[in-house]
């Protein structure tokens, strides 16, 4: 284990409905966390069990954790209570090239079909492919402006943290609650306590969001963040941009962090000005206001602050099966014998799996895909960042890269740019909005022991659709160096001083 | 609908050794193509029991001897990952009835407590001792007491934790918070309409 730079605020805050029991509440002076905040405005009752009954303002919906809960809906006889506070789109099924309908694979042209006859039974707005706006469901609502702050958001989706980004608190759930938010428009949760993550400092050339996540869920790990939200802050938050915030909240789940988040600012109320869902008119000012308001208190009680400095985080990349197993790109893979016992075993199964040996340089491992895209990595500023520095290059023979827009919208603004073609051109398979290669459930996979490198967010065994397939997961400009060069490398070498 | 009061579980144990058990391992993501849970239990922990041919490979979850078990026994993290409820729906389809672990993700622990699947967490030592034991000796039935919150397997007995809350619920037979929820509608549509991005009901 790497040594976790610790250090806890005693006496710290409590949330709202705490669940524990033969807790005093505690009348504090002090003031208050966004979490304590959201969670108080939207505190319904305490249910018999302690949990807090939860108004859940936004709900997103998705093809493949709804079908069921639409089917309890109907098994119960109830309808949707708030159908104009859930939204939906479609993402994970989609093929990212022929879209013509109904698709080759039977099951996914089933589960679109449901999607759109719940929608409608139901009175529910839904960005379908034709409508232009589809895409992955953590990219649309913040780019159709439904992901606002100080609202709580569910979907039943565990990178649905990404919203945080915009500070609201924003769960993952499974589709019982799905049902449940459907029928009520609530749920039953537990708070959490809030650890506030400080990286202050400023990042260097060629270091990115994804490796501030990438090295935060290496130093807690990955189930670091349990029982935790996590408040995102300091210098580098201040300086990053919306889409920066949405890829380091996006992967807070990884840390095992349920919600992330970061508090408002002016960056975020530039985002989302004239957005189709935002308020207009007198109503944005009005909102604005509140939007300022519910920002975490400088005088508020954080149960664990941890500090991080950005001149310490390098280029990070994984080499294991879970995205905590992860080194800076000029070290070497560990030892089973360079880590604790309990965490051998681990460690010998991830070498197994990645076909690598401990001690060696992640450095020069040949790939054999590359993947640009994701709920993580796959916004406008992401492809331009990348575009930037491949202008002129090539992929490397033999290398399979494919870059997927995470939207319609995304897709459509990159083309108007010109952006689009500058991929094409260095031999990038440019594709349709959707999941994609992320997870194996559209026709984009990894093809036997193939390994990728991905802009994604998860390398467990059998993520990217072959059971036997390698994921090494990085920022997309390491993602652009390696489809290159065809191996692991450090993109600060192979590109001009990247910005 | 009234809910069963779960206070204790008893079965046969099958262990599933490995810390971060991540829920695409438990249901790899290409058998959630559907619209209903049926049928899932089949493919429950899919690859870690078929090779690329889809042979069966050496593994606990394949061994006769631990057939029929009806409680897993598994390292940290379990759970960690998606959150699809693809996964605990395949376990419960797939005839278990408990996980004990020494850790589980936040929200695979909630999805299986609304299911009314206790996951509960042991120590990393006695979760070892007793799958010691069990394979030594398949038959061994473990009991998962909720109100002691012990494990009780042969003559040895183990403590192990859970969330209050979800003891609480699983105990009252309130693992399934629906009709709770259901029942504070005044309440519910109050909270909105004080909320002004939510507004009254259309
Ligand atoms: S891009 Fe990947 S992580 Fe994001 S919603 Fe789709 S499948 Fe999930």
């Amino acid at each position: 284990m790497p040594t976790t730079p610790f250090s806890f605020a005693l006496g710290a805050g409590l949330p709202y409905f705490s669940a524990l029991q033969n807790q005093r509440p505690i009348m504090s002076t002090s003031g208050k966390t966004l979490f304590e905040k959201v969670w108080e405005a939207h505190a319904v009752r305490r249910l018999p069990n302690g949990q807090t009954q939860l108004f859940i303002g936004t709900h997103l919906i998705h093809e493949v954790t709804s079908p069921q809960a639409f089917a309890m809906l109907r098994e119960l006889g109830l309808g949707v209570r708030y159908p104009h506070r859930t939204f939906a789109t479609v993402d994970h099924i989609v093929p990212t090239d022929d879209r013509d309908e109904p698709f080759a694979d039977a099951l996914a042209d089933e589960m679109i079909k449901a999607l759109r006859k719940n929608c409608r039974d139901f009175g529910i707005t839904y960005f379908d492919i034709k409508s232009g706006h589809q895409g992955i469901v953590h990219i649309v609502g913040p780019e159709q402006g439904i992901t606002q702050p100080g609202t709580t958001i569910a979907c039943g989706d565990s990178h649905t943290s990404t919203h945080g980004a915009f500070g609201a608190i924003a769960f993952g759930i499974g589709t019982s609650q799905v049902r449940d938010i459907l029928a009520t428009q609530t749920m039953a949760l537990s708070p959490l306590k809030v650890r506030r993550i400080n990286v202050s400092g400023r990042l260097g050339p060629g270091v990115y969001s994804k490796d501030v996540i990438l090295h935060i869920i290496r130093k807690l790990g990955v189930n670091g963040g349990t029982g935790f939200a996590y408040e995102y802050g300091g210098e580098v938050f201040d300086a990053f941009s919306m889409e920066d915030r949405m890829t380091v909240c996006n992967m807070s789940i990884e840390g095992g962090a349920r919600v992330g988040y970061v508090n408002p600012d002016e960056k975020t109320f530039a985002y989302l000005k004239g957005r189709p869902h935002a308020p207009k008119g007198a109503e944005w000012d009005k909102a604005v206001q509140r939007w300022r308001a519910v920002a975490s208190d400088a005088d508020c009680r954080y149960d664990d602050i941890v500090e991080f400095n950005a001149a310490d985080i390098r280029p990070t990349v994984t080499w294991g099966i879970n995205p905590g197993q992860a080194v800076f790109i000029d070290e070497n893979i560990p030892r089973p014998s360079d880590v604790p016992e309990s965490e051998r075993a681990s460690v010998e199964e991830a070498l197994a799996h990645m076909k690598l040996k401990g001690g060696q340089p992640v450095r020069g491992i040949p790939i054999n895909v590359a993947f640009l895209g994701s709920c993580t990595n796959g916004r406008f500023n992401d492809f331009v960042e990348v575009a930037k520095h491949i202008k002129g290059r090539r992929v490397a023979p033999g290398v399979r890269a494919i870059a997927v827009p995470g939207s319609q919208a995304v897709g459509d603004l990159l083309h108007e740019k010109g952006i689009d073609r500058v991929f094409i051109d260095a031999g990038f398979d440019w594709r349709e909005a959707g999941c994609s290669m992320c997870l194996a459930m559209n026709p984009d996979k990894l093809v036997g022991d193939e390994l990728c490198a991905s802009s994604s967010n998860r390398n467990f065994k059998g993520r990217q659709g072959s059971p036997t397939g390698r994921t090494i997961l990085m920022s997309p400009l390491m993602v652009a160096a390696a489809a290159i060069t065809g191996t692991v490398c450090d993109a600060r070498e192979i590109f001009q001083a990247p910005s | 609908m009234p809910l069963t009061k779960i206070t204790s579980i008893s079965g046969r144990c099958v262990p599933v050794p490995g810390d971060d058990i991540d829920t695409d391992r438990i249901i790899p993501a290409r058998f959630m193509k559907c619209v209903t849970f049926d049928g899932l239990g089949q493919y429950m922990f899919y690859d870690v029991r078929h090779d690329e041919k889809g042979q069966p490979r050496q593994h606990p979850l394949n061994d006769p001897r631990f057939a029929g078990a009806a409680i897993i026994l598994s390292g940290k993290n379990f759970g960690c990952g998606s959150s699809r409820e693809h996964a605990p729906q395949a376990i419960r389809r797939a005839g278990f009835k408990a996980v004990v672990a020494e850790g589980f993700a936040e929200i695979f622990f909630g999805n299986s407590t609304t299911l009314g699947m206790p996951c509960v967490s042991a120590s990393r030592a006695d979760i070892g001792a007793i799958s010691e034991m069990v394979e030594a000796n398949p038959a061994l039935e473990l009991t998962l007491d909720l109100a002691a919150k012990t494990l009780s397997v042969a003559d040895r007995q183990f403590p192990f934790d859970i969330r209050e809350t979800a003891r609480a619920a699983l105990m009252a037979g309130e693992w399934d918070p629906i009709a709770q929820l259901l029942d504070s509608t005044r309440e519910v549509d109050r909270v909105a309409t004080a909320l002004p991005y939510v507004g009254p009901r259309t």
